[in-house]
């Protein structure tokens, strides 16, 4: 089983940093003039004015190793005595600037002149201090239980088997479990099970009024990714094999990422990388699927929302992921009065507690501090009710929008189109049992 | 003598260490290799690289108010640069009987000299902003500021050299491109070939997700 670093070694970590830099890597630490401007993309740079925070200046140990290593100039300097290497003290300064104060947003990435992907070099600074023991422990701790339990939050199959049971006594609907064969294989995050288990509920209806042949496997049910967070990569491929078999065994075509940001990452783009191989299966996001079923006539609404609300794009599945038109379309079904925030879409800002960021206690503050520019978007759009899809997003904003005082409501766009499903003529049941 | 050296043995000289460190820089990059993205592609990478190759050079959305100036200024030097690099007639004229064999029209002299204030005004703000910025001054390396002084000589010189009949001049100005060209491979000034490998490889990711970046 993959481990959890939690003793300092540095120089395991200078080790690990120097294996992270690829073609890409050198190809942006080559191009980078210096430029300072995504700076003036970062949340953290723009809500505290704290140069520290700028996005290239966290990727400093990562620019100074592979200076003094693997250029030209910078192995001449190193023979005639000039800079040094890194240090242990490094390492302890820049902790807090590769987790604390980066959501792994990646709005640097798309602002940049000459093209770096900063958010992918902080992720791969990650591995480097993950492997040398400097981590958040928030983060360690989650790992660890994502490890040992299956879910960061300590969620286990009993838990969720609980809440299954509230929704079928709710809805009257069975949810299918194990169920060899099924199309989808349906995941769900901690935060979903234990804080918002409407999702789970939405999710059941929705796909019971479609005609989803779908399960949930007991082996495999948490969609969230530690591994991605801490910058394990060892440990992210850990549980991602375990989605990945469960699927695999129960022949699944499809397994379905849930609304959660950086499991769809997760999942979808770095899965296949990590274990070294493609899927015998499909992953599709829950946006994408109620998407496909809304074009196909499968997904079908009553009435309308007449609140006025907008919609937070998560930064994981829009910018990151590229599903920006399926949240829009689906929202156009039910709510009239939609209204776009500010810096919408893929330039959307983030919640301030991506990239593991609300596991992380230490960074609360800083959290706290960086919503300012939510809150700016929330009230040049001068909604009262916020919809997202994502539950980490959901979690980090309802806290912030408490700390703030504004009236501003958050829900999901699977419940909230659920909550506007046609009712289904005849029998109910699940496609997958019949 | 100082003009035949500088435009003799010093020019080939700086244009092989030139040649040379860009190749090594390149090789330097390219060895590192990446792997293969094996995730299932939403849409095509080879098309999202290009199109970043492109849009990169135009400004993208979503900045504060405070990357107002930088914009400006780097606009006013990239595009006066290479106004005066290219359409200069001293240039082209260089270009055409040491390098290329033949040549191109020049820009008129209202061009040259509008390019000649950008450049000159840009490079100069630019380099305010690195010493007065608190990011600036975070992120600036000697680098930096070793670059932008000896583009600053080169120009500086390269206007002096305008006065003609005066060898010196001309000299003083190919000694400060010989080193700039010289220094170029090792420096940040790197940039100006390597951005297509930066902006390509993060247009051919975002591309195969689907997002244009």
């Amino acid at each position: 089983m993959a481990k959890v670093v939690t003793e300092h070694d540095y120089a395991r970590g200078v080790e690990v940093l120097r294996n992270q830099i690829d073609a890409k890597i050198a190809s942006y630490l080559s191009s980078c003039v210096g430029c300072g401007l995504c700076a003036e993309a970062c949340l953290f740079y723009t809500e505290t004015g704290d140069a520290r925070y700028t996005p290239i200046y966290k990727v400093e140990p990562m620019r100074r190793l592979w200076h003094r290593e693997q250029t030209v100039a910078g192995k001449l300097a190193k023979a005639f005595g000039f800079g040094r290497d890194l240090t242990e003290e490094d390492f302890a300064e820049w902790q807090e600037m590769t987790y604390d104060s980066c959501t792994l947003c990646g709005r640097c990435s798309m602002v940049c002149p000459v093209g770096n992907d900063i958010a992918y070099m902080i992720r791969k600074q990650r591995e480097a201090f993950s492997a040398a023991g400097y981590s958040p422990p928030g983060l360690q701790g989650a790992s660890q239980r994502a490890l040992e339990i299956g879910s960061p939050m300590g969620v286990t199959w009993k838990a969720l088997s609980a809440q299954i049971g509230h929704v079928e006594r709710a809805t009257g609907l069975t949810i299918p479990v194990d169920v060899q064969g099924a199309d989808y294989m349906t995941l769900f995050s901690s935060m979903e099970i234990m804080n918002f288990p409407e999702y789970i509920e939405a999710v059941a209806r929705i796909f019971d009024a479609a005609g989803v042949s779908w399960t949930v496997s007991s082996k495999a049910f948490e969609a969230t990714n530690s591994g991605i967070q801490i910058g394990s990569s060892e440990i992210a491929r850990e549980l991602v094999s375990r989605v990945v078999d469960a699927a695999e065994g129960l022949g699944c075509k499809h397994v379905i990422s849930p609304e959660c940001g950086h499991a769809y990452t997760a999942i979808r783009w770095d899965g296949p990388n990590l274990i070294g191989r493609p899927y015998e299966f499909e992953v599709v996001h829950i946006l994408e699927l109620l998407d496909q079923l809304r074009q196909q006539g499968r997904l079908e609404t009553e009435g309308f929302d007449e609140r006025n609300l907008t919609f937070h794009d998560p930064c994981q599945i829009v910018r990151r992921g590229g599903v920006e038109e399926p949240p829009r379309n689906l929202l156009n079904m039910v709510a009239p009065n939609f209204k776009e925030m500010p810096d919408h879409g893929k330039m959307n800002w983030c919640c301030g507690g991506g990239g593991g960021l609300s596991a992380n206690e230490e960074a609360h503050d800083l959290r706290t501090t960086v919503f300012k520019v939510k809150k700016r978007q929330l009230e040049a759009t001068g909604v009262e009710t916020m919809i997202t899809a994502c539950a980490n997003c959901r979690i980090v904003m309802e806290e912030a929008l408490e700390h703030y005082e504004m009236p501003v409501v958050i829900e999901g766009v699977t419940e909230l189109l659920a909550a506007h499903l046609k009712p289904k003529a005849g029998k109910t049941e699940t496609a997958a049992t019949e | 003598m100082f003009l035949e050296f500088v435009e003799g043995p010093l020019w080939y000289a700086s244009v092989v260490i030139f040649l040379v460190g860009i190749a090594i820089r390149f090789y330097e990059i390219l060895a590192r290799g990446v792997k293969p993205d094996l995730a299932v592609p939403r849409t095509d990478g080879t098309a999202g690289a290009l199109r970043t190759i492109v849009s990169r050079s135009w400004t993208a959305k979503g900045f504060s108010s405070g990357a107002v100036f930088h914009l400006v200024a780097g606009y006013m030097f990239h595009i006066g640069l290479f106004v005066l690099l290219f359409f200069a007639a001293p240039h082209i004229v260089f270009i055409e009987e040491r390098i290329l064999g033949f040549g191109w029209t020049a820009a008129p002299h209202w061009v040259f000299i509008t390019a000649a204030n950008l450049a000159f005004a840009g490079l100069i703000l630019l380099w305010l902003r690195r010493v007065m910025h608190p990011v600036m001054r975070k992120i600036s390396t000697f680098d930096d500021h070793a670059a932008a002084w000896l583009t600053f000589i080169v120009m500086f010189t390269g206007c002096m050299a305008l006065l003609e009949g005066h060898d010196f001049l001309r000299a003083l100005h190919m000694l400060s491109v010989c080193v700039l060209m010289i220094y170029f491979p090792f420096s940040r000034l790197m940039h100006a070939f390597t951005f297509v490998l930066s902006r390509g490889y993060t247009g051919a990711v975002m591309g195969r997700k689907g997002v244009q970046a």
